[in-house]
């Protein structure tokens, strides 16, 4: 299959009133149509930075995006962002939402009859549809971010990009909409980069997971092919060698090959891994920061 | 109350739907309650107050003053508005029977002008009020809006609010008195130049809150939400529309609240001066006019003002309730 996104050797340097930081160096990746990407590092580590700069909210200083060999210099609704946490807009329903990035992006394209159908059809694709006329605030965590992800799907785009989808979510629901998310997946078959500090959630869904290195100047590091037969199962697959080959392989990057040293108190930071369960990587400084 | 409602819990623990109604009420009752008292010993004292201060006009009014007074000023205005009546009446008649003479007759139909009573004034005060606040509102909230978008705009024109915010009302009067006399001149003037007056005066005191707060409400969007307006590519019309104004709606009624009260505190002051028929002309009126119930009808006067400004601020909450989305902020 052919390129659709070509990553290109990109710097990322951001001005500081102590000098100049380098988040990123030459961070080089392609990526292929309908392929499901995971990014993975330690927090800081420039993730959701390589992610701004293919969304076109931030530009790169050195190298540059392409999408069809066309060299990205804004954010535009072909590369749709479901943000971390969910960013739905307050004042509007859930349909509301749907209806302003439908409304923008197939202006003139569709009829009002066919823009309803297709907002309808894209919050039941996310399980949306029977709270579809409620505000924000009035339904819970999990169901933001599936109208987030029905937002950004009604866009169309060609690649989706998504900013820890789940990570704002309890191991219960987030485990559900990994569910939802392959399901959906399997149906649209999307090009998706997503980032993710969840080593579980990575392998179980990605087709390729991207590790990188530890920031400043944080690049890739390994990249690991998960040939896992789809439709994917997390239960049979917890007995499966290869899933817990790749497992190892990607804890065994971000813990020996990686290993983060954290001199500000680690205590917040071990609560947290406790609380969930599962081996994940816990985010306790702010790389959105750097974005 | 509260050691009735205990000794019932433990007497009769069945009963526990009585209970949660016994301190529903007691928790309703707190609520009429504690204010009550409050009131009540505010009045004790000011008429202690009162009856101890002499001045030349008389004892200073207490309470009760200001009920008689309350009662006076009703039955003027209902004498007023029986002459007028009676004015109209006899003018009708008498043109009735000029046309019964003469079919040709053009009726002349003029206008009664009797003095204005302490209803109207409110009334011309409320007019006043709002006109000057919804042309300040007109002006700070697009501005602001501008101000809160661009950080260069912000720059420039931040040191310029600064100066004129705390200005008082007293020292722009002067300046917009001559200036409306000498622009706005027309031989039969829509509005009385004293209106005018007073209502520029509120607009350029009650102008800044609203744009400062309109501004720090825009700067201060989520920038998820302006994320998500890039991605879609909204036009700027749109982006302002759909997410700067609905985002920002919280922070423009916190400003448009603050611009209300300071527009009704500076709006009497201004009817003093510019002599528009309100409540500050009353006021100054009463004060030049010193007779034994000058006082009284002053104090009058200050208690309805503080009632008039409580309302517009609990209309204004309202208003938020109404059109905000944010609830929260709605209920401070």
């Amino acid at each position: 299959m052919s390129i659709l996104l070509d990553i290109s050797k990109i710097d990322m340097v951001f001005p500081t009133p102590k000098g100049d930081f380098t988040a990123l160096k030459e961070v080089d990746l392609k990526i292929k149509k309908g392929e499901f990407i995971s990014l993975i590092g330690h927090s800081g580590c420039g993730k959701s930075t390589v992610l701004n700069v293919v969304a076109g909210l931030l530009q790169a200083t050195k190298g540059g995006v392409l999408l069809n060999n066309k060299e990205v210099t804004e954010p535009g609704p072909e590369r749709a962002v479901v943000f971390q946490n969910h960013s739905l807009l307050p004042w509007l329903t859930a349909y509301q939402n749907v209806e302003l990035a439908v409304k923008q992006v197939f202006n003139r394209k569709m009829s009002k009859a066919e823009m309803q159908d297709w907002i309808e059809h894209n919050l039941k694709l996310v399980h949306m549809d029977h709270a579809m006329h409620k505000r924000p605030d009035e339904i819970s965590g999990g169901m933001k971010q599936r109208v987030g992800i029905a937002r950004a799907l009604a866009m169309q785009p060609e690649v989706l990009l998504m900013d820890e989808p789940f990570g704002a979510l309890d191991a219960l629901t987030r485990a559900h909409m990994q569910d939802s998310l392959m399901e959906i997946q399997d149906e649209l078959n999307n090009t998706v980069i997503m980032i993710t500090h969840d080593v579980d959630e990575a392998v179980l869904l990605s087709d390729r997971i991207v590790m990188m290195t530890n920031g400043p100047a944080a690049t890739v590091g390994e990249i690991l092919d998960v040939k896992l037969e789809r439709p994917r199962n997390r239960l049979s697959l917890a007995q499966d060698a290869e899933y817990n080959r790749l497992r190892s392989a990607v804890l065994t990057f971000l813990y020996e090959k990686q290993r983060k040293v954290e001199n500000i108190p680690a205590q917040s930071s071990s609560k947290k891994a406790g609380e969930t369960g599962d081996l994940q990587i816990v985010d306790s400084t702010n790389d959105v920061d750097v974005a | 109350m509260t050691t009735l409602i205990r000794k019932m819990m433990t007497a009769d623990s069945d009963s526990t739907l009585l209970v949660k109604s016994l301190q529903f009420l007691s928790q309703r009752a707190k609520a009429v309650v504690l204010p009550m008292v409050g009131i009540a010993v505010f009045l004790v004292i000011w008429s202690f107050a009162a009856n101890s201060i002499d001045t030349s006009l008389g004892k200073f009014p207490g309470p009760k003053a200001v009920v008689t007074q309350i009662g006076n000023l009703y039955q003027e205005h209902q004498s007023e508005r029986e002459k007028k009546a009676a004015f109209y009446q006899r003018q009708e008649e008498r043109n009735a029977k000029r046309i019964a003479k003469d079919p040709d007759y053009q009726p002349k139909i003029r206008a009664y002008t009797g003095k204005e009573t302490f209803l109207d004034q409110i009334g011309t005060s409320l007019v006043t009020v709002m006109s000057g606040f919804i042309l300040a509102a007109v002006i700070a909230i697009p501005l602001g809006i501008a101000v809160g978008l661009s950080k260069t705009l912000n720059t420039a024109i931040n040191p310029i609010i600064q100066v004129f915010k705390p200005v008082s009302p007293l020292a722009w009067l002067p300046l917009v008195t001559m200036v409306v006399s000498a622009v706005y001149v027309s031989p039969e003037p829509m509005f009385a130049k004293s209106f005018i007056n007073s209502m520029i005066t509120v607009t350029l005191c009650c102008l800044w809150p609203m744009v400062i707060n309109t501004s720090v409400g825009v700067a201060a969007i989520d920038q998820d939400w302006v994320n998500v307006s890039r991605v879609l590519r909204l036009p700027s019309l749109v982006h302002v529309q759909k997410i700067v104004l609905p985002a920002s709606i919280p922070a423009i009624f916190t400003g448009m609240r603050l611009s209300l009260g300071i527009a009704w505190m500076v709006l009497i002051a201004a009817e003093m001066l510019a002599q528009n028929p309100g409540l500050g002309k009353f006021v100054w009126d009463e004060f030049q006019n010193g007779s034994s119930q000058s006082l009284s009808r002053i104090m009058t006067a200050v208690i309805v003002i503080g009632f008039i400004g409580f309302l517009l601020d609990r209309a204004m909450l309202q208003l938020q309730r109404l059109v905000s989305w944010d609830k929260e902020s709605a209920n401070r």
